[in-house]
């Protein structure tokens, strides 16, 4: 059962359906893509008692967007502030909120962070492409028609695992809600291709307060600040380019590859930056500034672990809450034929 | 194995790349897609992930479900036992390609360039049979290596659009387009074969190992081809 339950009026300079991103498939050339900030969009999910990998709104925070209710639902906004309203209301974030047939829900200046993650109750309704529901423009697949949202665009929902009622009563605790702030230190771990840079080039990399240039995008954040010298060799044998990777062609500035990166590319790469700190990246807007920390990998592990933890354990709270089974529906299809399969999760 | 020559690489939290040779060559990167198949065979819990390319493999994994070193363990056995597997006999795949005209708006530019007529161009392009290192870039996308002999310097300024299947040269390499993409391409022909497809599995028509031959065709059977 498919239920309309967003009408785009406006659909802002880049809103994309995306979830946790498309893997198995980059040895074909495609990119995983995916939300930029992967804890928001999971947040997003788990709020509305989806399972954690749907696909939901990323909205960037440029232009104004107008989505119209069109059917009763649930929905959650995490990530940035983009000043979300319900109607005349402002509708709060972090938490999940009924919102009824007919209301507008709108959001438009970046307050904070620059991409926000809207989901509704169920998760959005478009087929899987490649196993995934993600966006990715270029090549024009997935999401709606492998394009961002256009004005008149009708998204509609799976049906949802809870009451909407119930739904209602989710909230991430305060100390939960992560800040965005406008200047980050990343942490990294040193390589693939370090061995490429002189030691002065290293310690301007990890030094240097470098800002994030207006040409950046979902492929990559390009950055101005010191340039990094190279021993001799700018580029590479092409090889392959991990989420938060960090690249210097012979310019010597750096670029932070992000989720939709090609899946291979001949730049050195000096340094890869941790996932959790790479979601802070997706949140950064031109102008905001980044520094880098070198950390090794046991340790980077470590952090995996504990922020992984918390991840759990917001999960763990959050169906406390409420009593019911997180149901997951799939929509398969079979030689042709669609097939709505529900999976219900075992207690314990 | 080239024992000596291997190196593994830790590339951030959730990816080692094992670096067979620093050198692009046919044997290396066969090397590269035999141990590719091997590990993906022993189907080792917390490998999420392989990216075969020239002469490395990125291993993709999850930190949270493997252990870095168990897995460098694991991909230590596999390296050093002599294990042969049998991988597909390489296949040579027909590329039909429409060459200059509309379709190959720079045909005459790489002839000239070459001090070459275009007929010579085509029948260089078209003389031998194209080994698929790896895919990248984009979906599909394959780098080939061109006869030096028509090697031509890439567009100064990139092309807004190249249609999607245009086949063109860029400095040493040959590629076909499988997007409808920007580019500094210089574009020679156009295939109507359909390079990737999300619908399939796998989404391309041929593999790493597999070797493409260009085929040339009249614009009458591009047609034919195209609409079929």
């Amino acid at each position: 059962m498919s239920t309309p339950i967003l009408e785009v009026l406006e659909p802002g300079l880049l809103t994309t359906v995306q979830d946790s991103g498309r893997f198995g498939y980059q040895k074909y050339g495609v990119p995983v893509s995916g939300g930029m900030d992967t804890f928001s969009l999971k947040i997003a999910n788990l709020l509305v008692a989806n399972s954690i990998n749907e696909g939901v709104l990323e909205i960037t925070g440029l232009g104004i967007v107008k989505l119209k209710i069109l059917n009763n639902t649930a929905v959650a906004l995490t990530g940035a502030d983009l000043t979300p309203m319900i109607d005349t209301s402002p509708l709060p974030m972090w938490r999940a909120t009924e919102v009824k047939k007919g209301k507008i829900l709108s959001l438009g200046g970046a307050k904070r962070g620059f991409r926000a993650y809207l989901s509704v109750a169920g998760g959005i309704d478009i087929p899987l492409v490649l196993g995934s529901r993600s966006t990715y423009c270029k090549a024009k697949i997935g999401g709606i028609e492998g394009r961002p949202l256009r004005k008149g665009d009708i998204i509609s929902s799976f049906l949802p695992g809870q009451s909407l009622e119930e739904i209602a009563r989710r909230y991430l605790p305060e100390d939960s809600v992560p800040d965005l702030p406008e200047e980050i230190e990343a942490r990294v771990i040193m390589g693939p291709q370090d061995d490429y840079f002189k030691p002065e080039g290293i310690q301007t990399f990890l030094n240097s307060w470098y800002s994030v240039s207006p040409e950046s995008d979902r492929t990559g954040y390009r950055l101005r600040g010191p340039r990094i010298t190279h021993k001799d060799k700018t580029d590479i044998i092409t090889d392959a380019i991990p989420l938060g990777a960090i690249q210097v062609p012979g310019d010597g500035l750096p670029i932070i590859l992000m989720a939709d990166r090609g899946p291979t590319g001949g730049y050195p790469k000096i340094a890869c930056i941790l996932s959790v700190d790479v979601d802070k990246v997706g949140q950064l807007k031109p102008g905001d500034k980044i520094k880098f920390k070198k950390i090794d990998i046991k340790e980077a592990h470590k952090i995996l672990q504990v922020e992984n933890g918390k991840l759990l354990k917001i999960n763990n709270i959050l169906n406390e809450k409420s009593t019911a089974p997180a149901k997951k529906r799939y929509r398969v299809i079979v030689e042709g034929e669609t097939y709505e399969v529900t999976v219900e999760e075992m207690p314990g | 194995m080239l024992e000596e020559e291997i190196r593994n690489l830790i590339a951030g939290e959730r990816a080692v790349f094992i670096e067979l040779a620093n050198k692009i060559s046919p044997e290396v990167n066969r090397k590269v897609h035999i141990m590719a198949s091997v590990i993906e065979k022993k189907k080792i819990e917390g490998i999420t992930e392989i990216v075969p390319t020239y002469r490395s493999l990125s291993i993709y994994y999850d930190p949270l479900k493997i252990e870095l070193e168990d897995l460098l363990e694991k991909l230590g056995e596999i390296k050093n036992s002599s294990e042969e597997i049998k991988i597909p006999s390489p296949r040579v795949i027909k590329i039909p390609t429409v060459y200059g005209g509309e379709y190959g708006p720079d045909l005459e530019f790489v002839a000239k360039h070459n001090s070459l007529s275009q007929e010579e161009v085509i029948k260089i392009h078209t003389g031998r049979d194209y080994l698929v290192y790896m895919f990248g870039f984009s979906p599909g996308h394959t780098y080939l290596e061109v006869d030096e002999r028509i090697a031509t310097p890439r567009l100064k300024t990139p092309r807004v659009n190249i249609a999607a299947g245009s086949v063109g040269i860029g400095g040493k390499q040959t590629c076909i387009r499988p997007q409808e993409i920007p580019g500094g391409l210089r574009i020679i022909g156009r295939t109507p074969l359909k390079l990737f497809n999300p619908d399939k599995e796998p989404p391309v028509p041929f593999l790493p190992g597999d070797y493409l031959k260009f085929n040339p065709i009249s614009e009458e059977e591009y047609l034919k081809l195209k609409n079929r």
